[in-house]
C-alpha cells in the first residue's frame, strides 16, 4: 500500500509562546495521528492541572521530570504518516539549552519549520533559528507565520513579515524558503485550508510537507563510500570473499567503475556490489552495500572509496571548521580530544579559535574560550589525515563530532569549512 | 546539494543568488527528481539500521543482539543478515527468558536461530532466582521488572560492552527521548537528563570498562513500518500475531489469555474470543486484541485504522503509571 512513500525528517523551531506545541498537536490531531489512549491520558493530566482545554504539548513530554515541571528537557522524536509520506518530527525545547538541542535535531533534518507570532513578527529568536538552520545545512526552511487569527488574517501583515524575513534571510545561505500564514489554534492552513485565508494561494503546511522535493538533498554527484566494516566470511563457500561494507554517503557507483582508496591513493575497479537481496549493477546514496574490488589492496575501516569527479575530497591533517560546543565543561585548548569523522576516529588539537558567533545578533567576537552552546570558527590539527569535503558540499563527509577521552562524552559538533 | 551553503561567515556578506521570490510564499527550487531511483521510507529505515549495526560490529569489542522471538527482534535478525552476510554475525544472539513466555514465541526463537546457524545464548530468570539475586514476591505477577537483573548478570558473565535491542521510539514516551546509542553506567542505569548528544549518523560508541551501551537500530521505525517490512521480506513470525481463537478472561478492562499462569478467579468466566497479539511478552501481562486479521496485509490494514497505541492496548505493566517504562529503564531495563 504505502510502500512507495518517502521519509521526511523535519524539526520545529519556536517557543511555546509561538504556539509550537499547538502546531505539532494540530498536525498530529488533524492528520489523525493521535491515538485514543494517548489523548485520554493527556486529557486526564490537563484536567488534573486545572486547564480548560487539552494541552497538546503533553504529548511530547516523555520524562517524569518534564511532566512534573511542565518543561521539555530533551529532543523528542515523534512519528506520523499520511498516504503520501512518512514523517519524523524532531521536537526541541525552547529554553536555555536551545542551541545544543536545535543543532542536534537539525543535523538530520531535511526541513525546519520556523514559527513566528504574527503579532510580533521577526524576532531575535527567529534570526537565531534561521542561522542555526543555515549553519547545519538544513535544505528547506518553512516560515510559519502563526496566530494569523490575532491579526485579523491580514494579508498586509503577512507580507510585511515575509518582506522583513526575506531581507534577513538574504544575509544567510538559506535558499529554499517557503512562507505560510496559518493559525494553529483554529487549524487554518495546517492540515485543512480553513475559510479565513482565501487570499493565500500557496500550499497548506501538511501539503507542503507532503510534496516538497527532497530527492536532491543528497549530493548525487560525488561518490563517497567510507568503509565501515570489512566482510571476510572465511568459510569454504566464500573462501576468498573480501568485501567492504558501508553506506554510500554521496553519489553512485557501478560495477566496473574505477575507484580510488583514500588516503592511500591506490586504485582498483569495482568487481561486485553485494547485498543480501542479490548483486546490484549500480548503487546510490544512501544505500548500505558491500563492495568487492578487482585487486587485492589493503583497505580497512576508516578508509574511503571515491570516484574521480569535479570535486575531489581533501585529504589533510589540518582544516578549519564551525564548531558548536555541547558540553558543560568548556573547551580546554591545551588538551587533546578525539575527532570522529565518518568511520575514522583520531586525536586532535584545537590550534586556533578564530571567532565566536553571537547567535542572536550574528556578530563575530574574539574567542578566548568556548562554553556550552557557543558556536565558533576554529582550526584543528588531526593526528592522521582525514578524507573530507566541506560541509556545504556534503553533510556526511563534512561533519564530525568531538569526544572527550577522559569522560567519553560527546562535547562538540563540527562542520568543516 | 547545490543551493545549500553553510554560512561560515555569517554576517555582512550578501548572497546574490538565487534571488528569493516570496511572492506566493514560495521559493522556486522545486526540482523534480532527475534520478530514476525509487528509495522508499522502508529502504531509508533499513539502510539506517544496517549502518547502525555495522558501527556496533566495527567499534564495540564484544557486542550482543537481544533476541526474544517477537516481531521486532525478528526484523532485527533480518537487518543483521542484510548487514553482515555472507559472513556470520559478529555477535551472539542473547535471550533473557522470563519463563513467562508464550510457547509459540520460544519455538520461533529457537527455529530462527537454528535456521540462521547463529549462536543463541539463553539466560533465565530462574537462574537468578536460584542464585538469590531475584526474590519473587508474588509468583503470579509479571516478571518484566526482574528482567533487568538477569540481563545485567548476563552482561557481566560475558563481558558485553554493547547490547542491541529492538525497542522503537514510537512505542513509549520515555523511549521517544532515548538516543540510538544509549549509554549505561556500571549499574546499567539510564540517566535521561544526561544523555550524550547524538548528531548526524556519527555515533559515539565509547565506554569505559564495566560500562555498556544499549543500541536501538530500529529506533525510528513505527509499528506500521515493522508490519510493512514483515510483509515485504516475508518474515516468519509466531502464529499468535495472527487472529486465532483463544480462551480468555476479562479482568479490569483487559482481555487476558488463559494459561498455566493465569487461571480464572472465582466469579470470572472463561470465554473463547477471536484475538491476536500486537506485542508478545510476559503471558501474565500481555493482552491480546480482538481481531480477525489473519494475514500480514490484514494486520497492516488494521494497524492503519486502529485508534489505540500498541502498548496502550496490550501492556498492563505499562499502565500502572505514566513513568513505568522510564523507571524500569533507569534500573537497567532495555
Amino acid at each position: 500500500m504505502s510502500n512507495a512513500t518517502q521519509l521526511l525528517r523535519f524539526i520545529t523551531a519556536g517557543s511555546v509562546d509561538d504556539g509550537k506545541s499547538t502546531l505539532i498537536g494540530r498536525l498530529l490531531h488533524d492528520s489523525k495521528s493521535i491515538f485514543e489512549d494517548q489523548f485520554s491520558a493527556i486529557s486526564k493530566t490537563s484536567e488534573k492541572r486545572g486547564m480548560g482545554a487539552v494541552d497538546l504539548s503533553l504529548l511530547t513530554d516523555g520524562l517524569q521530570a518534564e511532566r512534573e515541571q511542565g518543561i521539555t528537557i530533551d529532543v523528542a522524536y515523534r512519528y506520523f504518516a499520511t498516504p503520501k509520506r512518512k514523517f519524523i518530527i524532531g521536537d526541541t525545547p525552547g529554553h536555555e539549552q536551545y542551541t545544543r538541542n536545535m543543532v542536534t535535531a537539525a543535523s538530520t533534518a531535511n526541513l525546519v519549520v520556523i514559527l513566528i507570532d504574527a503579532r510580533k513578527g521577526v524576532l531575535v529568536q527567529t534570526r537565531r533559528h534561521t542561522y542555526l538552520a543555515s549553519l547545519l545545512g538544513v535544505p528547506h526552511v518553512v516560515l510559519a507565520v502563526n496566530k494569523m487569527d490575532m491579526v485579523d488574517y491580514s494579508k498586509q501583515r503577512f507580507e510585511e513579515i515575509v518582506g522583513e524575513y526575506k531581507r534577513f534571510a538574504a544575509q544567510l545561505n538559506v535558499h529554499d524558503v517557503h512562507c505560510i500564514p496559518l493559525s494553529a489554534l483554529n487549524g487554518d492552513m495546517v492540515v485543512d485550508r480553513g475559510d479565513n485565508l482565501d487570499w493565500y494561494q500557496g500550499p497548506a503546511l501538511l501539503e507542503l510537507l507532503e510534496t516538497i522535493a527532497i530527492d536532491r538533498d543528497v549530493n548525487t554527484d560525488d561518490f563517497r563510500f567510507p568503509v565501515q566494516w570489512v566482510c571476510r566470511p572465511q568459510t569454504d563457500e566464500h573462501h576468498d570473499f573480501r568485501g567492504f561494507a558501508g553506506r554510500i554517503e554521496a553519489g553512485e557507483v557501478s560495477v566496473g567503475d574505477e575507484v580510488t582508496v583514500l588516503p592511500s591513493g591506490r586504485t582498483s575497479k569495482v568487481r561486485e556490489i553485494v547485498t543480501y537481496d542479490g548483486k546490484l549493477q549500480t548503487a546510490f546514496a544512501p544505500q548500505s552495500v558491500t563492495i568487492t574490488l578487482a585487486d587485492e589492496i589493503d583497505i580497512s575501516r576508516g578508509d574511503m572509496l571515491v570516484k574521480s569527479s569535479a570535486h575531489p575530497p581533501k585529504v589533510e591533517k589540518e582544516f578549519e571548521a564551525m564548531l558548536c560546543w555541547l558540553s558543560e565543561a568548556p573547551l580546554d585548548k591545551n588538551r587533546k580530544y578525539l575527532v570522529k569523522h565518518t568511520t575514522r576516529t583520531a586525536k586532535c588539537l584545537f590550534s586556533k579559535l578564530d571567532y565566536r558567533v553571537d547567535v542572536n545578533t550574528l556578530e563575530q567576537h574574539a574567542a578566548e574560550k568556548l562554553n556550552m552552546n557557543d558556536i565558533a570558527r576554529v582550526a584543528l590539527k588531526i593526528q592522521q589525515p582525514l578524507v573530507f569535503d566541506s560541509y556545504e558540499i556534503d553533510r556526511a563527509t563534512g561533519s564530525f563530532i568531538v569526544i572527550d577521552e577522559a569522560t567519553n562524552n560527546t562535547v562538540a559538533a563540527g562542520m568543516i569549512a | 546539494m547545490s543551493g545549500l551553503l553553510v554560512a561560515d561567515r555569517p554576517v555582512r556578506s550578501i548572497v546574490p543568488e538565487p534571488a528569493l521570490d516570496l511572492k506566493h510564499g514560495n521559493i522556486g527550487n522545486e526540482r523534480e527528481s532527475m534520478t530514476a531511483h525509487t528509495f522508499t521510507h522502508l529502504d531509508a529505515l533499513e539502510s539506517e539500521s544496517i549502518h547502525i549495526m555495522r558501527e556496533v560490529a566495527a567499534e564495540c569489542k564484544n557486542p550482543a543482539l537481544l533476541f526474544s522471538g517477537g516481531k521486532d527482534s525478528i526484523v532485527m535478525l533480518r537487518l543483521a543478515e542484510k548487514a553482515f552476510r555472507p559472513a556470520k554475525f559478529p555477535f551472539p544472539l542473547v535471550h533473557i527468558d522470563t519463563e513467562h513466555n508464550f510457547p509459540e514465541v520460544i519455538a520461533c526463537r529457537d527455529k530462527l536461530a537454528a535456521d540462521l546457524g547463529e549462536r543463541l545464548i539463553v539466560r533465565s530468570l530462574e537462574d537468578s532466582i536460584r542464585r538469590g539475586t531475584i526474590v519473587i514476591k508474588d509468583p503470579d505477577k509479571p516478571r518484566n521488572p526482574y528482567q533487568s537483573v538477569t540481563l545485567l548478570e548476563t552482561i557481566a558473565e560475558f563481558g558485553f560492552d554493547a547490547c542491541m535491542g529492538g525497542a522503537r521510539r514510537d512505542e513509549e514516551k520515555a523511549r521517544a527521548k532515548e538516543r540510538i546509542f544509549s549509554f549505561r553506567d556500571e549499574f546499567g542505569q539510564w540517566d535521561p537528563k544526561n544523555q550524550r548528544p547524538e548528531l548526524w549518523d556519527t555515533y559515539n560508541t565509547r565506554v569505559h570498562n564495566g560500562e555498556n551501551i544499549r543500541v536501538f537500530p530500529i529506533s525510528n521505525w513505527t509499528e506500521m513500518d515493522i508490519w510493512e517490512y514483515i510483509g515485504r521480506e516475508k518474515l516468519h513470525i509466531p502464529e499468535i500475531y495472527f487472529a486465532h481463537e483463544r480462551e480468555v478472561i476479562r479482568r479490569g478492562g483487559n482481555v487476558i489469555p488463559v494459561s498455566h499462569l493465569v487461571q480464572p478467579r472465582p466469579g470470572e468466566k472463561i470465554e473463547v474470543a477471536t484475538v491476536r497479539f500486537r506485542t508478545v511478552g510476559d503471558m501474565t501481562c500481555t493482552a491480546p486484541v480482538e481481531s480477525t486479521a489473519r494475514t500480514v496485509d490484514e494486520i497492516i490494514e488494521e494497524t492503519a485504522t486502529t485508534r489505540i497505541t500498541e502498548r496502550g492496548a496490550t501492556r498492563m505493566d505499562d499502565q500502572t503509571s505514566d513513568a513505568s517504562m522510564e523507571l524500569r529503564k533507569k534500573e537497567g531495563y532495555f
